[in-house]
């Protein structure tokens, strides 16, 4: 862990570094289109002085954003309507109903394929091919059509969150509870253990790592389907709302600060799970 | 009430011949029977269920009424295809993949690089990158470009991280034997390491066609010519046109399955010796 600190700050310092120099690249055209209409002459210094403050710029400076957040977050009344945590919560509390949907959903058709062959044979492959269809692109008639028979607000989102997190756990979990082998299977049965003991007591024991890994990856996707969800709805309130609604108006910065907000919203929901998986595991004494 | 009757008797045939047919031994005909009749099922209790509630076509078109407008709409359908999946995803697809290859090959050489973007590739690769469609449509224009350039973004870190793993699935015995054989590192790059990366390089192509079909519909939400999948479901749902964005979902469900199926058959020929390739 601690060794690979240096690299990882090496790589991240210079994507910034790549950042600011592409700002430069990317933002210099504005800047001499409006120096050369106040007949001002642009030295290095002053251009790129310029590139990195402009007020719609192709590409934000990384301090620009981080002002903007700031300024969003910390200096906003949360209750504000232009309060990036008032919009993180509209879209963290979908995407937290859906990946509940997801998983329960998951689950259940995991233990049902698990423990019925017909579900396996039938089931399974249509589980696998329904993901192979890019759900995300009929996001926007799900919410049509639950708005017209009245249902509005959280659950359509968390609905496509549900689409999208309960397959890696199904996946997971089918692997999961199929992980003991046959030696542990034959000791249950040496045992006298019914099949819900089997299940309580072998399988669902040693599938928790494969059911960790997979809310992992379920989490992730279910912020993805939460923040295009928001898209149709006209953009209103929720991240995917601003990111839609600082394209319609040439938001630049307004778009890298939710998206960064995304960002850091991803990276801890699945940091929250690690850090829970981690304490399971050594409770359970599965820690490697 | 007929019809609901129907769909019941439906359901329950078609479970019961899947169970009968589950219990018998497994056999490649019957694994591939039992999928397709559970599927024909769905669709026909689907067909039922919104005759007998006369569900309305704006909420919920009936199969049929899709198919219909499937074969009358076969032109528009074929325009989308080629401007979405053809132009869009499919140069994506390859651009993104063919340049996080070559970026894994050459930080393979830097161990130092390997371990700083490791974390940070399996980190992006968890993010919304596909939040990061309006700047890129922004920058490219609305055609087609714009929506290449997001499924680049989308299959690179996907792509690069599981490169980077498979080129680590050597061992040093087998680094060692290729020493033995005073094989130099193109050598053995060429004929130990990229063969035994290819399970983890499928991975991520695999893992690549979906997120590309995906991230060029969902970009063209952002602003796009008047022609593709993301364009038409958009627009058909303000229409309420339901069947022609079922008839876009059917096309793209075709696509992805076909593009998916694609890099699974080519898997198993290129990784035939995997054990998980094994019959």
């Amino acid at each position: 862990m601690r060794q690979s600190i240096l690299p990882v700050l090496t790589v991240v310092g210079f994507l910034l570094v790549l950042w600011y120099a592409a700002a430069i690249w990317l933002n210099a055209a504005w800047a001499y289109d409006k120096a050369s209409r106040t007949d001002e002459v642009l030295t290095t210094r002053t251009l790129i002085a310029d590139t990195w403050s402009q007020e719609k710029p192709k590409l934000p400076a990384p301090h620009q954003v981080a002002t903007e957040i700031w300024q969003t977050t910390v200096e906003k009344k949360i209750t504000s309507k232009r309060s990036l945590i008032y919009h993180s919560w509209v879209t963290l509390s979908a995407t937290l109903l859906g990946f509940g949907l997801g998983t329960v959903l998951g689950t259940l058709l995991a233990v049902g394929i698990v423990f019925n062959r017909t579900m396996d044979m039938s089931v399974m492959p249509w589980v696998i091919a329904s993901q192979t269809i890019p759900i995300l692109a009929i996001a926007p008639m799900i919410i049509v059509v639950l708005n017209a028979i009245g249902i509005s607000g959280l659950l359509p989102k968390a609905m496509i969150s549900m689409y999208l997190s309960f397959f890696p756990v199904v996946v997971g979990m089918v692997k999961g509870l199929r992980s003991p082998d046959q030696m542990q299977l034959d000791q249950m049965r040496t045992w006298h253990a019914s099949g819900s003991q089997t299940f309580w007591k072998l399988r669902l024991p040693a599938s928790m790592p494969y059911f960790f890994t997979s809310l992992k990856i379920a989490m992730a996707a279910s912020l993805v389907g939460a923040i295009v969800g928001e898209l149709p709805t006209g953009a209103i309130a929720g991240l995917g709302a601003r990111l839609l609604a600082g394209s319609y108006y040439g938001q630049t910065i307004q778009i890298w600060s939710a998206l960064i907000m995304a960002a850091v919203l991803a990276a801890t929901l699945v940091g929250i799970i690690g850090a829970i998986q981690k304490l399971t595991l050594r409770r359970m004494g599965m820690a490697q | 009430m007929m019809w609901l009757l129907l769909g019941l008797a439906i359901w329950i045939a078609g479970w019961m011949l899947n169970v009968r047919l589950a219990s018998l031994p497994r056999t490649r005909m019957r694994a591939l029977a039992v999928p397709v009749i559970f599927g024909v099922t769905l669709i026909a209790v689907w067909e039922c269920v919104v005759r007998g509630f006369a569900i309305s076509r704006v909420l919920l078109p009936a199969p049929s009424a899709i198919a219909a407008r499937f074969a009358g709409s076969l032109d528009i359908l074929w325009v989308d295809f080629v401007q979405t999946v053809l132009k869009g995803a499919l140069t994506g697809y390859v651009i993104g993949c063919g340049a996080a290859f070559l970026i894994a090959v050459a930080i393979d050489r830097f161990p130092f690089l390997q371990r700083g973007l490791l974390p940070v590739g399996n980190f992006v690769a968890a993010l919304p990158i596909i939040g990061m469609a309006p700047i890129l449509v922004m920058w490219f224009g609305f055609d087609w470009q714009s929506k290449a350039a997001v499924v680049v973004v989308m299959v690179f870190f996907p792509m690069l991280v599981n490169t980077v793993q498979g080129l680590q699935a050597t061992d040093a015995m087998q680094r060692d034997l290729m020493r033995t054989y005073a094989a130099g590192y193109w050598r053995t790059l060429l004929k130990l390491r990229l063969p035994a990366a290819m399970p983890f390089i499928f991975n991520g192509l695999k893992i690549g066609t979906t997120l590309a079909l995906i991230g060029a519909i969902v970009a063209e939400f952002f602003g796009s010519p008047v022609k593709g999948m993301g364009f038409r479901i958009s627009t058909s749902v303000g229409q309420l046109a339901l069947d022609l964005v079922w008839a876009e979902i059917v096309v793209a469900a075709i696509a992805g399955s076909a593009f998916y199926g694609a890099m699974a058959l080519a898997e198993r020929s290129v990784t035939f010796w995997h054990p998980s390739q094994r019959k």
